[in-house]
């Protein structure tokens, strides 16, 4: 379980998390939904201490990881696996080596054990006939299931997805909305996901918190996130420019 | 004026603690170095880069420093009329001075602004987040075996500086001045001691070690963008040159 305790975090006197407490349920994905540039990154970050609040806890399986020195970290951060904004793809390695470069770094395996499971990752996310290729020969949606594919490649028991549909078309959209439900059928990992996939991605989700003015709203089920009387979650699924989030 | 005393005092401490910083991430290098699990294919990967990168441009600049130094030993020692004594002089300024010095130069221009570029790029791509995000130190396996790696090529791309620098003032000196190659030899052989080829390779060790730690400092904390990848390069560049002088003035003062 992750468990987010009053947190705070502001860039140079820009104030972006005021306080943000928040569960995420142990086998369920949670989204985060809320407007461009509201920290919902900023937020996911925390949760494997790339980032550090500059006040409040986060606790994974009850340890808090804030002031965690590196070794006791990295232990912690092998549960993890993390698909980033922009796939963060090592560039100078073709796409295989890096969806094979956790299992090269981290684990004994084989180079036949290697090769099998990562052309099995890349065949579910869709890129079989792609491994050849260096990361800058991609498109922007291969990118992120490329990345998709290395953020499951370690069976991780956390994985953070930060808009693993954003960019794509709607079909590949909901066919990697279906991968993710089908992977968290298969090894029930705690699934943190960033989208604006909305709504299509309520299907996936066990819950949704809405981050909006640097606190969580609104967490709930789908169902009853959709039905909240809440007026900045009816202003955000509405998509309506008047009520009480600002943007321009 | 007690603003300015604040600005002046904040300006220090913040020029003291970035140099502990820099000084912290060299530590740290170094130290994840010898941690294992060694990362041998990189840092023959890395010696490979340095090495193949640097070759031709340190190979060509060693020629030509040789050439002239030729010529420029020539005129002067004619003046005593001690041209025999060129070989001496070229060799003992190579081995101990601008072999060391001019090589260094022509890796920072070739590799270490590449360093300095490749790990702000990689920063501003979420690279080194990624790297972290997956529990792999990212100074381990980023800048341990570039540091590494500059130890063992630097050294040997001295020397190669330092034969063909003396080639080069051979080849002016022996066939286009005429003088006598015997002397040219003997008194090279006669003048040179251990400390000199030893004074070299030091120094040659040692601005390996700055280089790359600059390079990578820089670029490792370069900010996550075009213009500050940029700044970062040139930075790194200008600081290396500037501490490669300083630091050689050091080492000539102890060493001499
Ligand atoms: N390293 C940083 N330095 C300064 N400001 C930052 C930094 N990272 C994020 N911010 C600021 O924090 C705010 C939230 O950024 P964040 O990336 O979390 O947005 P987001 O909710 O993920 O938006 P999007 O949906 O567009 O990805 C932004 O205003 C951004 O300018
Ligand atoms: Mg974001």
């Amino acid at each position: 379980m992750i468990r987010v305790v009053n947190l705070h975090k502001g860039f140079r006197g820009q104030q972006v998390l005021k306080g943000v407490n928040l569960e995420f349920a142990t086998g369920k994905i949670t989204t985060i939904v809320g407007t461009s540039g509201c920290g919902k990154t900023v937020l996911l970050r925390h949760l494997n201490a790339l980032l550090r609040p500059d006040e409040g806890e986060v606790f994974v399986d009850s340890v808090d990881i804030v002031k965690l020195p590196q070794k006791e970290l990295y232990e912690i951060r092998a549960k993890f696996g993390v698909l980033f904004q922009g796939a963060a793809l090592l560039d100078s390695m073709t796409v295989f080596d890096n969806v094979a470069f956790p299992l090269r770094e981290k684990t004994e395996s084989t180079a036949t054990e290697i090769k099998k499971k990562v052309e099995e990752r890349l065949e579910q996310v869709g890129l079989g006939e792609m491994g050849g290729k260096l990361p800058a020969e991609l498109s922007g949606g291969m990118k992120k299931r490329a990345g998709l594919a290395r953020a499951l490649i370690m069976d991780p028991e956390i994985v953070l997805f930060d808009e693993p549909t954003t960019g794509l078309d709607p079909i590949l959209a909901s066919s990697i909305h279906q991968l993710i439900a089908r992977m968290h059928a298969t090894f029930g990992f705690t699934g943190v996901l960033i989208s604006h996939t909305i709504p299509q991605v309520f299907d996936i989700s066990d819950y949704v918190a809405m981050l909006a003015n640097g606190v969580i709203e609104e967490l709930s089920p789908p169902k009853t996130f959709r039905a909240s009387q809440n007026p900045v979650v009816q202003q955000f699924i509405q998509g309506k420019t008047e009520g009480p989030i600002h943007v321009l | 004026m007690l603003s300015l005393l604040g600005r002046i005092g904040r300006y220090a401490t913040e020029q003291i603690a970035g140099m502990g910083r820099m000084f912290s991430f060299l530590m740290s290098a170094i130290f994840l170095a010898f941690r294992r699990p060694a990362k041998i294919y990189l840092i023959i990967h890395h010696i490979k880069t340095i090495g193949v990168e640097s070759l031709s441009v340190v190979a060509l600049s060693g020629f030509f420093t040789g050439m002239v130094m030729g010529f420029q030993g020539y005129y002067s020692l004619r003046k005593f009329n001690a041209e025999s004594w060129l070989g001496s002089a070229t060799a003992l300024g190579l081995l101990r001075e601008l072999g060391p010095v001019l090589s260094a130069f022509m890796v920072t221009g070739r590799t270490g602004s590449a360093m300095a570029a490749e790990l702000g790029t990689m920063r501003a791509t979420e690279q080194i987040d990624a790297l972290d995000s997956m529990a792999i130190n990212p100074v381990k396996y980023l800048v341990s075996p570039r540091v590494i790696a500059s130890l063992l090529a630097m050294p040997l791309l001295t020397a190669i500086f330092d034969v063909i620098g003396i080639f080069g003032s051979y080849v002016v000196g022996v066939s286009l001045l005429g003088v006598s190659s015997g002397s040219f030899f003997a008194g090279m052989e006669n003048s040179i001691v251990f400390h000199d080829v030893y004074s070299g390779f030091v120094k040659s060790l040692s601005f390996g070690l700055i280089i790359t730690w600059i390079c990578c400092y820089k670029g490792f904390y370069a900010p996550p963008m075009a213009t500050g990848v940029s700044q970062a390069t040139t930075e790194s560049v200008v600081l290396s040159f500037v501490l490669i002088l300083v630091w050689d003035y050091f080492l000539t003062s102890i060493m001499l």
